[in-house]
């Protein structure tokens, strides 16, 4: 059985206070500052480690960050930004907070470390709007390392200049998209832009920006550092996770699980021994379906989720996403109509109302469901939810509009039964055993 | 960069680098449905109709949102580009809730014609629509809110175009409303452009509200006849009545925009006191007669006022509201009858300059040009009203980059930002102009003192590459109307810029060439005999008068009511029974509206703008020229046998293009500014109250643009006086007092007292004169 590994954003959870400087800095936090800023370590050299380590976006989509890192040159003109997406929204996911409230400076190093790299001289940490203990904790380490003189202009005198200003936001999905979190950041409703341009041309204030998730951030600083044993941070990281699927990562495992929650693990970790982790399935019950990568992610079945290793490109054949990293565990009681419909519930809820896909489908889809839900459904309407969410998909301005398609059609893929008998029976068969 | 080609449907084209794949589809005729593009806006890119294929990209894209790139394939007809748009549309519709036979936009909306392309005959929607609580925004724009497809495209007028944002998008996903957020009437000038940009039935006209079907009506070109930029028109009508009035694309004037002034004032056309037959009073009453004895009667009047008193007893006064012909035919009446008291100038006081005008007044550039200069200089105007297109077109410029300057004798609200925004009283205007003059190192030939602002103006219209300096109305009726003009003209010449005069009404250009000045007669020839001009004209009474398209309240003049109740003889030619002019007038005869009469108004610009009647006359009504052109036989004057309209315009036209007019005389000399004791009036004719037609507009009227009927004071001054806001006020000038309510506005010059123009109530007073406030016991 594996253990908790912790190895990278978690690395300092064993101590007391965790979140302070003092404790940070004990296990080797800002070493990667202080070095980069003494030796003025070129960018391209940054970028080349990124690149090896292959640190995938953590935030769901996977994009490398290396990569993404080269999109703004250093040297190029004008003012850039670099974001921190901690609007960590998705149901099923909880790790950004955790890494925000117990370990905010690894945060911090790693987006200045960004800023450095790319030649933005600001930084915004864009906050969940419910999340104030985290932000506190944020403000709290960000006023420690303008102290420590981490922080700011001219930092330690060597011509490096980079503010970081945490905002807290006002509580809505959307914003953890890119370019709607821009659009709040800059005071307006947050609703996505169309793409192109994106935000590597035309970002935060109409200028070059990049943009990465909170653990994305928190992973530079522990892959661009030695190790004791002489080792590169990026091969020694590479090589904890599988080939093009770098590094550690936290999963959120909820559900039926005897001990939810965060668990920092090597990507490439088989699922089955991420269940075991977590205490595995509650007593006399059995898996039945799980949610890879938080609630925008197809749903798959038990059997299909035990012969799968937790990482990007195997969950991804396998037909989902590993997305945030949010395992949501559902074992042989759950009413798989029930969950859909709470699903759309909340997409139905969080839609920003901009583009007619998603505005009108979320609502409709929502509604078939409570339909079904409630015994007055058609047969006919699997069909039908099954077309808008065809028509949904790829016609939205943002994946807003997949997030909520895409289950959809994993459910009625994987459980049609379950929703012909709903249908059929005017009530669910599940929780009475009927099925 | 060069052109290239793209392929759209099989068809070769050229396209733009840079244009979106939406308009090089429009360029050549090939129609992908919208509803959010608008090639006026920006690009919102969240109604998602305009999906098409494009080879290459793995989803089907917006065409209104994808830039052109060379060698492009795109199909807008394909399966997945046809499936995309279906399922656009279906969404559109489950929630709409397809009201059409209740629905005004029924006809001519958007939706409709898309949905008969790619809609479905049958929904699937078989859930409970959204519906959405009505807004009230006012006695313009009816909202059905619920016929909503959020497309925004309101939201981004006013952002964008109006530069005032009053409508917005409230909540999230499916409880996305557009509106207001708190409930008021749209306080924007152009507001009534949301109606036409919605594409559907959420926002319609409220004065055409009910009224008629969109396939019922029919349309006629006509020329708006409010303010002198022309804007161009299309007037519908059902049955040869009018319904309602829309813009009619042109570029290089109007755009697509029209101003709500232009767009609503045609519900004044059908106003109770609308005058339908000649009348006359007979001792004293007045009656109802036909043509022949009212042009009799005005005919013999006029033969006695020259027989008994001589020519030089008679005068005539236009608006410029009046036609080319009009105006030309009445000034040839009076010239031919020996009378040189013609003026059009009726707001006017300070006419010293009047040899050195130009041809006629106007901007001396194209519209367009004003979008591209970067240093603007607004001199006394309310430009958001009295020219309401024209300030969009300095919004744009503003937007690129310009920097617009004001210096006005009363405190107005830009929509756009302004770099120095000077209020300050009518003399320090010409203070303030010569500091800036003299930062320009402009010798003056008197003392100035350069303040801050004067310097920091100064310098930026320096840095500038293309000054433009505008001079309104509030220029144009100050005693010292010469002076800044010439200040005006020094540092426009200095900074290498132009000044450009904004005139009132739709025709003061064509007053000017058809010779409605007493000093110049048609195509600005030296008049033979040096008329009066119109302030002297109602300051020192004349036995007669003609009043064309003039109620006594257009007038800026003292004394006019009592000049005109002395005179002998006056004739009226108007569309309205006032009871001003039934007061003064001996003779009305009912002349016709723009919309009954044919035409031209001639533009800022200088663009001679022809129109027809789009209507028969109501009644009894004559086209003013017809009148004045019988008027002219009844007199025995020769030249008066004109076959139509187009006959006057082009005599006019020969002597336009046949003389030279002598270089216009230069600027009386840089004086000091003449003193200022005590308090001064300043008026304004509000938005809505500047000629006889807007002011019956009863939609106009209720939208509350043109402010409240109050004297106005700075609130330091309100205490001096020891006067309390809403309290009742003496308003004392040398001739006159009336009661008004006080009210306060802190960005008003401590010595100045607005008082709005255009009302019965105020009419009695002098504009730019000393007052005197006290409380009324």
């Amino acid at each position: 059985m594996i253990e908790h590994q912790n190895l990278v954003c978690f690395r300092g959870l064993h101590l007391p206070e965790p979140w302070t400087m003092a404790a940070y800095e004990s296990i080797g936090g800002y070493k990667v500052w202080r070095k980069i800023l003494a030796e003025q370590t070129p960018a391209d050299q940054l970028i080349a480690d990124l690149k090896t380590a292959v640190l995938r976006g953590r935030g769901g989509a996977g994009f490398p960050t290396g990569l993404k890192w080269s999109f703004l040159q250093r040297n190029a003109p004008g003012q850039k930004y670099v974001l921190c997406n901690s609007d960590e929204g998705e149901p099923g996911t909880c790790k950004d907070r955790d890494i925000l409230r117990f370990n905010p400076h690894q945060l911090i190093e790693g987006m200045a470390i960004a800023g450095y790299v790319m030649g933005a001289t600001v930084g915004y940490n864009y906050i969940r709007g419910e999340f104030w203990e985290p932000f506190q904790r944020c403000e709290a380490a960000l006023a420690e390392a303008y102290a420590a003189g981490l922080l700011g202009k001219n930092i330690q005198g060597k011509g490096v200049d980079f503010d970081l200003y945490n905002h807290l936001g006002a509580g809505a999905y959307i914003c953890g998209e890119e370019t709607a979190l821009m659009e709040s950041l800059e005071g307006r409703k947050g609703q996505p832009r169309f793409k192109p341009p994106f935000p590597a041309n035309y970002g935060l204030y109409g200028r070059p920006t990049t943009i990465n998730n909170t653990e994305t951030f928190a992973s530079v600083p522990v892959i661009l550092a030695d190790r004791e044993d002489g080792q590169k941070g990026c091969d020694w990281f590479l090589n904890l996770g599988k080939p093009n699927n770098g590094g550690m990562k936290i999963f959120c495992v909820t559900g039926h699980v005897n001990r939810p929650g965060n668990y920092e693990i090597p990507l490439g970790t088989p699922f089955r021994d991420l269940l075991e982790l977590a205490g595995g399935v509650r007593e006399g019950h059995t898996l039945k379906a799980v949610i890879p990568g938080g609630s925008s992610a197809p749903v798959l079945p038990a059997a299909t989720m035990m012969e799968l290793t937790m990482d990007y490109d195997a969950i991804g054949k396998a037909g989902s996403m590993l997305g945030s990293g949010a395992v949501i565990v559902m074992d042989d009681t759950v009413c798989m109509v029930q969950i859909l419909t709470r699903l759309m519930d909340f997409y139905y809820e969080e839609s920003c109302g901009q583009c007619t896909p998603c505005r009108e489908g979320s609502g409709w889809v929502h509604r078939i469901l409570w339909r079904i839900l409630n015994g007055e459904g058609h047969i006919e309407q699997l069909e039908l939810l099954e077309s808008i969410s065809s028509k949904v998909i790829g016609h939205t301005i943002c994946v807003f509009g997949e997030a909520f398609a895409l289950p959809i059609l994993s459910f009625l893929k994987h459980f049609r039964q379950e929703f012909i008998d709903h249908i059929k029976l005017k009530r669910c068969g599940v929780a009475d055993g009927q099925v | 960069m060069d052109k290239f080609n793209i392929e759209i449907d099989g068809k070769t084209i050229e396209a733009d680098p840079g244009s979106m794949l939406i308009e090089a589809a429009d360029n050549n005729g090939i129609h992908i449905p919208r509803f959010c593009y608008h090639k006026k806006l920006s690009v919102a890119a969240n109604c998602r109709m305009c999906l098409v294929e494009v080879e290459k990209a793995p989803k089907p894209l917006p065409a209104c949102a994808t830039p052109v790139t060379a060698g492009m394939i795109v199909r807008t007809r394909s399966k997945k580009a046809l499936e995309a748009q279906r399922a656009v549309m279906e969404f559109l519709l489950i929630n709409h809730p397809l009201d059409c036979p209740i629905c005004d936009q029924g006809g001519e909306c958007e939706l409709q014609d898309v949905a008969m392309g790619y809609g479905k005959d049958l929904s699937r929607y078989t859930e409970g629509k959204r519906t959405v609580k009505d807004k009230n925004i006012g006695p313009l724009i009816s909202t059905e809110m619920t016929r909503c497809i959020q497309c925004t495209r309101c939201v981004r007028f006013g952002e964008e175009v109006a530069g005032f944002r009053e409508m917005g998008g409230m909540n999230r996903g499916e409880h996305l409303e557009i509106g207001t957020y708190l409930d008021h009437n749209l306080q924007s000038e152009v507001s009534g452009n949301i109606i036409d940009l919605c594409p559907v039935g959420a926002l319609t006209s409220k004065p055409f509200r009910f009224k008629a079907r969109a396939w019922e009506l029919q349309q006629r070109p006509s020329i708006a006849p409010h303010d002198a930029l022309g804007s161009n028109i299309n007037v519908h009508l059902r049955r040869g009545e009018v319904m309602r009035v829309v813009p009619r694309d042109n570029e290089s004037i109007n755009e697509t925009w029209l101003s709500d002034r232009d767009r609503f004032a045609y519900t004044g056309l059908n106003s109770d006191d609308r005058l339908m037959q000649p009348m006359i009073k007979r001792k004293g009453v007045w009656e109802t007669v036909d043509w022949s004895l009212a042009l009799e009667q005005a005919a013999i009047g006029l033969k006695e006022i020259i027989n008994l008193e001589g020519a030089d007893e008679l005068a005539a006064l236009a608006s410029t509201q009046s036609t080319l012909e009009e105006l030309y035919l009445l000034q040839k009446i009076m010239r031919c009858l020996g009378s040189p008291h013609v003026d059009h100038r009726v707001r006017q006081i300070d006419f010293s300059c009047q040899d050195a005008m130009p041809l006629f007044p106007g901007l001396y550039q194209s519209i367009e040009q004003i979008e591209h200069a970067d240093q603007i200089l607004i001199l006394g105007s309310n430009i958001h009203h009295d020219m309401p297109l024209l300030a969009l077109r300095i919004r744009k410029a503003q937007v690129h980059g310009a920097k617009v300057h004001a210096i006005n004798p009363l405190p107005f609200t830009y929509h756009f930002d302004v770099q120095h925004d000077c209020v300050c009283d009518p003399q320090d205007m010409i203070i303030l102009l010569m500091g800036i003059a003299a930062a320009l190192n402009i010798s003056l030939g008197v003392e100035a003192s350069i303040s801050d602002t004067a310097k920091a103006i100064a310098t930026d219209l320096q840095s500038g590459k293309r000054v433009t300096i505008l001079l309104g109305v509030l220029v144009e009726h100050h005693p010292q109307s010469s002076l800044i003009r010439h200040l005006a003209k020094l540092i426009a010449d200095q900074c290498l810029g132009q000044v450009g005069l904004l005139t009132e009404g739709p025709n003061a250009a064509g007053a000017w060439l058809a010779g409605m000045v007493p000093h110049r007669q048609a195509a600005g020839k030296k008049a033979n005999k040096m008329g009066q001009d119109a302030a002297q004209l109602c300051e020192t009474p004349k036995k007669g008068y003609v009043l064309f398209n003039l109620e006594p309240l257009d007038i800026g003049q003292t004394n006019v009511m009592q000049t005109l109740k002395a005179a002998k003889f006056v004739i009226a030619l108007t569309s309205f029974k006032q009871a001003d002019l039934l007061d003064v007038a001996d003779v009305i005869l009912p002349i016709a509206p723009f919309t009954e009469t044919v035409g031209t108004f001639v533009n800022l610009t200088g663009l001679w703008q022809s129109f027809t009647a789009v209507s028969k006359p109501f009644g009894e009504v004559r086209p003013g020229w017809k009148v004045l052109r019988v008027l002219g036989n009844l007199l025995e004057l020769p030249g008066f046998d004109y076959e139509d309209a187009f006959a006057i315009r082009d005599e006019l036209k020969a002597q336009v293009d046949a003389f030279t007019p002598d270089a216009p005389a230069p600027l009386p000399a840089i004086t000091k500014p003449s003193a200022q004791e005590g308090l001064v009036r300043v008026g304004h004719w509000p938005i809505y109250r500047g000629d006889p037609l807007v002011r019956r507009a009863q939609p106009l009227q209720d939208s509350g643009l043109n402010g409240s009927v109050a004297a106005f004071v700075h609130p330091a001054l309100a205490v001096r006086l020891k006067l309390t806001v809403g309290q009742h006020v003496i308003v004392q000038q040398s001739h006159a007092h009336i009661q008004l309510p006080l009210q306060v506005d802190e960005r008003l010059p401590m010595n100045v007292v607005y008082i709005p123009a255009g009302y019965s109530e105020t009419a009695i007073l002098a504009d730019y004169a000393a007052v005197i406030l006290g409380a009324a016991t």
